[in-house]
Order: structure tokens, then C-alpha cells, then sequence
């Protein structure tokens, strides 16, 4: 079960791995993540599905190796299965007409925007998308996100590639000279926030993918709750898209440093293990 | 001569107890259990029976402990029981079996759970000599592994059924495996019960949401019939300001990230939990207690707070009792107001001092806010147990199926027929949060209805 079939590095510290989940495959649809552990004592991590292909019942995910679980993941070689794949979980994004759109992508939500783009052009939307990463190296995926869109930006930080600054500065362009229907904003919290606080000015609906520390991922433990139009949300099942301006990003962004001593702790542990 | 009263049961001493998760209570040995067992008067119209939601015939398997026939003791217990290991252990027997049991009229009952768990755990072995009959052909579809789906499953696997249980997480139990700590529900007794279903030919796959990673109408295209045991795992908030603090979970978060994941064994394992010194808990069910004597092995100074008075406790009395010996404070009439913090994390409670009302719709008497009277508690910790709600999956993404006020799913109460064809359903996600016991007998009656339903074509 869950046999990892094909492994990708992307960047650094991005991989890309194809794996069997064929039950998975058949049924995600654009917008939905699956929950993961890699061995019998490990985390359980939320993780979006890039591609699934049912007649081969496996499904792509593209992760960031950022802590103890996703290194542990980013070690697993092709042939070695995982203790655990469950999904899919969470909403399927509102595939439908909007017309004129655009999304915003940086760090690893280049890779989970892309089902989501991918749906959003079959039904006829024109998609400008902005892609954003700190310096060159740390971008992928421009390739395939450029081929689905009609047009593309790219933004480094460092003007190493593409335009220099951050994602919401071709976004005011586009926000002052052109009619937009509708942003999609999925990446990190900090950059979700800029784009709502951006377009909020501007009255443009804008959905944001959110990423709070979860656990089961079916609604049972309310971990991953957080506050849209002052009421409690659990991302899991009312999720994981929700309405931009009606998000209270300072709590997700403190809720989701709630670990952060027993993250490094563990980090350091594997490290020393490694070394 | 003097009635005696019943044989008190071996426990952990609570200094020791407290520092550890290993089972608290250590069970009876063969001496003191035929001693226990002496005390039935064996009835003639044995009272105890109508106390227990399964009516095990309890007067006869004490009968056969008195007789020191230990398996067919056991064998009488599981005519009526699927988990007796579990049921011996957790049911809340002053208000069943025990409860009703003609000595509790004159004196203390006889310890029935105890010598039920007695019996389970002598028979250790005797899962081998398992009878079922041959195989019929037939599929069934269980969806959930808590004490109801497993009892479907083992019910209806005896009877030749191909059964295939789904369950969502990575480990069989329901809540039993999630919910109830170690130093009430060793895992192994779960694994034990567990291993004996696997054993009976079902075929257990984790991991599968139903209503996500198949539908339940997909399901019914390849099973004859389908059991939804889906529980009632969604956790209920108090929904006062500052609830999202750091530091604030509800029950099933706390109790999940250690008995599921095993947390209080980080960095071995991944999952980490953060408790500090001062931990609230808030609510006065076993969910409650369970959080407070977890919290309280992990070393913290544990209070509880409840809005009605002690007498309405709705927790097993035993374990009130125990967390009481443990140390665990708590005050009552009160509910939270409002959280507060600092940089994020929770460090201030301010109550509502409340007092009781009439009785309502329960029979208990109704908590009412005493007018301008508040104080405050300072915490690093609060865990909300408040309650839970069906969870909501399955109803969401299922067509026909008729569901209550609550999110319950509505059926008929001796079948557990929904309101669509080939589908049952019982335990929590049909009653709310009730009793292991109740789950199970729910899962039994279904079993037997799915049989008929299965054998005659008639729904
Ligand atoms: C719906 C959803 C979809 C996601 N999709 C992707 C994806 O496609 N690719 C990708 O690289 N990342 C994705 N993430 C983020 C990913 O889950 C985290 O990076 C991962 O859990 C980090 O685990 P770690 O042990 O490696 O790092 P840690 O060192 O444990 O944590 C690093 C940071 O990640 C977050 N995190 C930690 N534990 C969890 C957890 N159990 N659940 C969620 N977040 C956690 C915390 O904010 C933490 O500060 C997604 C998150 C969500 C909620
Ligand atoms: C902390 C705690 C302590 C308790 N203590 C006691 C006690 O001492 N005595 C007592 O008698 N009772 C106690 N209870 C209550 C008792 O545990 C429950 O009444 C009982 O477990 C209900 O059984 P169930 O089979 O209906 O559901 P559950 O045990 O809730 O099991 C449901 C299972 O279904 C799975 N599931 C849910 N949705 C899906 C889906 N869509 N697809 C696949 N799988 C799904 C869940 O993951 C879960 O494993 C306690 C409850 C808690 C929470
Ligand atoms: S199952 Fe529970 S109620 Fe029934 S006899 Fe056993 S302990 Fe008593
Ligand atoms: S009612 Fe009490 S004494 Fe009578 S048979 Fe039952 S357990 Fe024994
Ligand atoms: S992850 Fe547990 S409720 Fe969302």
C-alpha cells in the first residue's frame, strides 16, 4: 500500500514524488489535500494532491522539506511505501465561470494551486497568474503554471529572475488597470494576507487556501479551527478555500507557531541522527 | 448475619498511579472473584438483567464462576457481549447492570463489571476456538471501527458474511482507541478484541473516508447492505471570545494527540502536545475526567470546572473517585466567560458563577447565571469538554438519508434501518455521545436486522 512509484527533486529543498493511492486517485478533485505519515510513530501532515491519475491509481504531491516530517518524507526513496495515506479531505474549490482571474502563487502553492488552475481554464476563465519566490533558485514549476495560463508573472525578492519585489506588486497593477473577477491567493499565510489586504481595497473577491496545524483532518479534533466573519471554522471540513477578506490571519499565523520549540527540538534530534 | 459488602478491587496507589499510564485499576484474582461471585443470590427474577442495555443473563455466568467455569462463563457473557475485556472495564455500571441489582437496595450490589472483566481477561486465549459458518457469499459494508462497527462486523462475520470495515483513521477502535486512555483501556485489550474480529475473516482497511474516498451509494453498488457506526467525533465548542488562544484544545485534540498518536512519548514519537503547569479543564463527563487525569500525569496542577453541582456529575462514579485521589480540583457552578491571553497563549479564565435551576428536558437541574457574580482563574491550559457532535461527512455527501436537529441519523430504533434501503446505522452517530454498551447492542440488533434483510430480500 502506498508505494512511492517516482521521486523528483524540484529545488533544494522541494520534491515532487508520485505514489499509490488508487482509492485517492479516483475521487479528489481540485482544492482537496490528503493526510499522510511516513512511518508507524510519525505526524500526520496535511498535503495537497498536484495531478492524480485514476487509471493508474496514483497521485502526485509536491512538498517543501521544512521540519521532521517532511525531511523523513524527502528521504524516502522510490519503491518504499508510507504507513499512511488518507483522503481526499476538505472542499473542492468552486470550479465555475468567473471570467476574468488571478492567481497568486509562492513557495509550494505554485504546486497546489495547479488542479485548481487547471479546472479554473477548462471551464473558459482567462487566468493570469503571479508566481513569487524568494530568489531564482527557489522557483519551479513556472513551466507547467505557464502553460496553463494565459499570461505569467514571475517575482523574486531579489530581482534575481523575473520582476523585482513581491507578488502584490503586480497584483496593484492589474487591480488598477484591468477588471478582475476573482484572486486566488495559495502559499504562504503572510503572503495569503497581503493579497486579501490588497484586493480588499478593490472589492475583488479573493479566496485564500489556508494552513493551520492539523491532526485527523474529519472535522474530530478542531485543531485546525480558525476565525472567518468571527466564527470558528474547522479547515478541514469547512475548507480549505474560504473568503480572503473574512480570514483573521493574525490568529492563523499564531495558532500555526503553536509547536515551534518541539519542531526544532525534533529537527535538531534528526539532524544529530543524520549526522 | 451481617451482609458483606463487595470485594474491593486491586488498584495502582494514586502517588504511583499519577506518574504513570499504566491501568489503574488492577482487577480481580481468581480468589478474590470467586469471593465476589458468592455474593449473587442468583435470583429468580434476576433484576440485574433489565439494567443492562445488552442483557447479558448475568445471574448465569456468575453461577458459572462459582462453579469455576471460567470459559463457558466467558462464552455466556459474549452470547450478549462482542467485548467483554472492554465492557468490564468501562462500563458506567451504577447506572446499569449494578444499578438495578436487588442488593444495591439494601447495600452494595455485586460487582458485576468486575467479575465480567474477570472472566474476559482469564480467557485470554480463547479466541482460538472460533465457530463461524461457512461462508455465504454475501458482502457487507462497515463503516466505522468503533465499538459499534466492530460488533456489526464480528456478528456478522460468525454468520458467513464477507465484511469489510472501513475506518478512517489509521488505527480500528473508535474512540475506544482514541478517546479512553491507557490507564483505563490498556491498547492491548483493544488489539486483543481487535485481533479476535481480524481472526473472524473481516477484512479491516484504514484510512478510508467514507462520503470522501467512496461514497457510501458507491458502497452500496458492491455490498449487499452497509452499517454506518461513524460516531459522534465532532468536537463542541463553548464558542466564548478567546477561545482560539494557544493553548485552548477541545478533549478529542488533547486526548487524540496522546492516545493516538502518543504524544506524551514525543520525540519518539512526532506528534508534540503543549501543557503547562496550571491546566482547566471544562466540562464533568468521562470526557472530562479523562483530560484531567491525562493532564495530571503529565504533571500538572489539574482543576475541573462544571456548571451544575457534584450530584449531577455525569462521569462514571469511579472515576470521579479516582481523579479525586489524584489530586484533580474542582469547582463548581461555574462556566467560562471569556478567555485572555498574553502573546497569544491563554493565562486568564473569567467564570460565570451559576446556580441551580428547575429540572429539564434531562431530569437534571438546570444550570442559571447568578447575576453579577464573576471571578477569575489564572491558567496555562484549558481543555473544553463539553461534548461532541455527530460527525458531519457522511450525512453531507449522502443523498436520502434522513438526519435529525443534531446531525444524528435518523433510523428505527430496534433495526437501525435508515431512512435508505440497505443502509443501517447505530451507536453515537444515531444516539449522540452514550455509552460503549449502548454502541454495541446498537451494532448487534443491526447485525441481526441486516441477516433477515439479507436472507428474505425484504426491507
Ligand atoms: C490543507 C493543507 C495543504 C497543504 N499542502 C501542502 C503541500 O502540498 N505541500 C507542502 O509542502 N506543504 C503543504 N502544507 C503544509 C504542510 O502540511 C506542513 O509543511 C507540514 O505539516 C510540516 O511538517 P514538518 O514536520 O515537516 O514541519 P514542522 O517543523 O513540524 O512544522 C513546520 C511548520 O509547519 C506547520 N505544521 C506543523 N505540523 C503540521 C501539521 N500536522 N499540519 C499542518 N501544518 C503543520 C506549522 O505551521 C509549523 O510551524 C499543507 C497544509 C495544509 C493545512
Ligand atoms: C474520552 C471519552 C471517554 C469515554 N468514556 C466512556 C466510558 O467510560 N464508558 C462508556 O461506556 N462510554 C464512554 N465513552 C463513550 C463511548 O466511547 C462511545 O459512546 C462509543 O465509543 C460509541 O461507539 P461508536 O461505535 O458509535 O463510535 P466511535 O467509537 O466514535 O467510533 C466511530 C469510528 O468511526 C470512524 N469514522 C467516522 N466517520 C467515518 C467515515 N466517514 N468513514 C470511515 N470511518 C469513519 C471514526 O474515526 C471512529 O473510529 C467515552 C467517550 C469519550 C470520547
Ligand atoms: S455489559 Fe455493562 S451493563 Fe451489561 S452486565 Fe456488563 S458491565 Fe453490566
Ligand atoms: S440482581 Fe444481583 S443478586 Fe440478583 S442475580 Fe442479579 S447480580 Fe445476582
Ligand atoms: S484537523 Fe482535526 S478537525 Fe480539522
Amino acid at each position: 500500500m502506498y508505494k512511492i512509484v517516482d521521486k523528483k527533486r524540484l529545488s533544494d529543498n522541494v520534491v515532487q514524488m508520485v505514489i499509490e493511492a488508487p482509492l485517492i486517485a479516483k475521487s479528489i478533485k481540485p482544492g482537496q489535500f490528503i493526510i499522510i505519515m511516513v512511518y508507524e510513530k510519525g505526524e500526520r501532515i496535511p498535503l495537497t494532491v498536484v495531478t492524480s491519475d485514476k487509471e493508474k491509481g496514483l497521485i502526485t504531491i509536491v512538498f517543501q522539506e521544512v521540519g521532521k516530517t517532511t525531511k523523513l518524507l524527502g528521504k524516502k526513496e522510490i519503491g518504499e511505501e508510507l504507513y499512511a495515506v488518507m483522503g481526499p479531505n476538505g472542499n473542492p474549490f468552486p470550479i465555475k465561470y468567473y471570467g476574468n482571474i488571478v492567481l497568486v502563487a509562492g513557495g509550494v502553492g505554485v504546486a497546489e494551486v495547479v488542479p485548481i488552475a487547471k479546472a479554473l481554464k477548462e471551464v473558459g476563465n482567462y487566468i493570469t497568474t503571479i508566481v513569487g519566490a524568494r530568489t531564482k533558485d527557489l522557483l519551479f514549476f513556472t513551466d507547467v503554471l505557464g502553460s496553463i495560463s494565459n499570461k505569467l508573472y514571475i517575482t523574486t525578492d531579489d530581482g534575481t529572475y523575473g520582476i523585482k519585489g513581491l507578488v502584490t506588486l503586480p497584483l496593484k497593477e492589474l487591480l488598477d488597470n484591468t477588471h478582475i473577477d476573482m484572486v486566488l491567493a495559495v502559499g504562504p499565510t503572510i503572503m495569503m494576507r497581503a493579497v486579501s489586504d490588497l484586493t480588499r481595497g478593490y472589492n475583488v473577491k479573493t479566496y485564500v487556501s489556508l494552513n493551520p496545524i492539523m491532526i485527523d483532518g474529519t472535522g474530530m479534533c478542531g485543531g485546525c479551527r480558525v476565525t472567518v466573519d468571527g466564527k470558528t471554522k474547522f479547515v478541514c471540513v469547512d475548507g480549505p478555500e474560504f473568503d480572503g477578506h473574512l480570514v483573521n490571519f493574525d490568529e492563523l499565523m499564531m495558532r500555526q507557531k503553536t509547536y515551534i520549540e518541539q519542531e526544532r527540538l525534533a529537527l535538531k534530534l534528526l539532524e544529530e541522527k543524520n549526522a | 448475619m451481617p451482609r458483606r459488602t463487595r470485594v474491593p478491587m486491586r488498584e495502582q496507589n494514586p502517588e504511583d498511579r499519577i506518574k504513570n499510564f499504566d491501568e489503574v485499576a488492577l482487577g480481580y484474582s481468581e480468589d478474590e472473584a470467586l469471593l465476589e461471585a458468592d455474593r449473587c443470590l442468583n435470583c429468580p427474577k434476576p433484576r440485574c438483567i433489565e439494567g443492562c442495555p445488552v442483557g447479558i443473563d448475568i445471574p448465569a455466568f456468575i453461577s458459572l464462576i462459582k462453579e469455576r467455569k471460567y470459559r463457558e462463563a466467558y462464552r455466556k457473557i459474549k452470547e450478549r457481549d462482542s467485548l467483554p475485556a472492554i465492557t468490564g472495564r468501562v462500563c458506567p455500571q451504577e447506572n446499569q447492570c449494578e444499578k438495578t441489582c436487588v442488593l444495591a437496595r439494601t447495600g452494595e450490589p455485586v460487582a458485576i463489571g468486575r467479575l465480567e472483566r474477570f472472566v474476559a481477561d482469564y480467557c485470554v486465549e480463547d479466541i482460538q476456538e472460533i465457530k463461524k459458518d461457512p461462508p455465504n457469499g454475501k458482502r457487507i459494508a462497515v463503516v466505522g471501527s468503533g465499538p459499534a462497527g466492530l460488533t456489526v462486523s464480528a456478528d456478522l462475520a460468525k454468520l458467513g458474511y464477507s465484511v469489510t470495515l472501513f475506518e478512517a483513521l489509521h488505527l480500528p477502535g473508535g474512540v475506544l482507541t482514541y478517546g479512553i486512555p491507557d490507564f483505563r483501556l490498556p491498547k492491548d485489550i483493544i488489539k486483543r478484541e481487535f485481533d479476535y474480529v481480524r481472526a473472524l475473516g473481516v477484512e479491516f482497511i484504514p484510512n478510508v473516508v467514507v462520503g470522501k474516498t467512496i461514497l457510501l451509494d458507491e458502497l452500496l453498488k458492491d455490498y449487499g447492505a452497509v452499517f454506518i457506526g461513524s460516531g459522534a467525533g465532532a468536537p463542541v465548542f463553548l464558542n466564548v471570545p478567546g477561545e482560539n488562544l494557544l493553548g485552548i484544545y477541545s478533549a478529542n485534540e488533547f486526548l487524540s494527540r496522546i492516545n493516538l498518536m502518543r504524544a506524551h512519548r514525543f520525540p519518539e514519537y512526532d506528534t508534540p502536545l503543549r501543557i503547562g503547569k496550571k491546566v482547566l479543564v471544562v466540562g464533568g463527563g468521562n470526557v472530562a475526567m479523562d483530560s484531567a487525569r491525562v493532564s495530571r500525569r503529565l504533571g500538572a496542577d489539574v482543576t475541573i470546572l462544571y456548571r451544575r453541582s457534584r450530584e449531577e456529575l455525569p462521569a462514571r462514579l469511579e472515576e470521579i473517585k479516582r481523579a479525586e485521589e489524584e489530586g484533580i480540583n474542582f469547582v463548581f457552578l461555574a462556566t467560562p466567560l471569556a478567555f485572555s491571553g498574553n502573546n497569544g497563549w491563554v493565562d486568564t479564565v473569567e467564570c460565570q458563577e451559576m446556580e441551580l435551576g428547575e429540572p429539564d428536558e434531562s431530569g437534571r437541574r438546570s444550570p442559571i447565571p447568578k447575576k453579577g457574580s464573576t471571578f477569575t482563574l489564572k491558567v496555562d491550559t484549558v481543555i473544553i469538554a463539553i461534548g461532541n457532535r455527530p460527525n458531519p461527512i457522511i450525512a453531507k455527501t449522502t443523498q436520502g438519508l434522513e438526519i435529525g436537529r443534531h446531525g444524528e441519523i435518523i433510523v428505527d430504533p430496534i433495526t437501525g434501518k435508515t431512512s435508505k434501503v440497505g443502509v443501517f446505522a447505530g451507536g453515537d452517530i444515531v444516539s449522540g455521545s452514550a455509552t460503549v454498551i449502548e454502541a454495541m447492542g446498537a451494532g448487534r440488533r443491526s447485525a441481526m436486522a441486516m441477516h433477515k434483510y439479507l436472507t428474505t430480500k425484504v426491507w
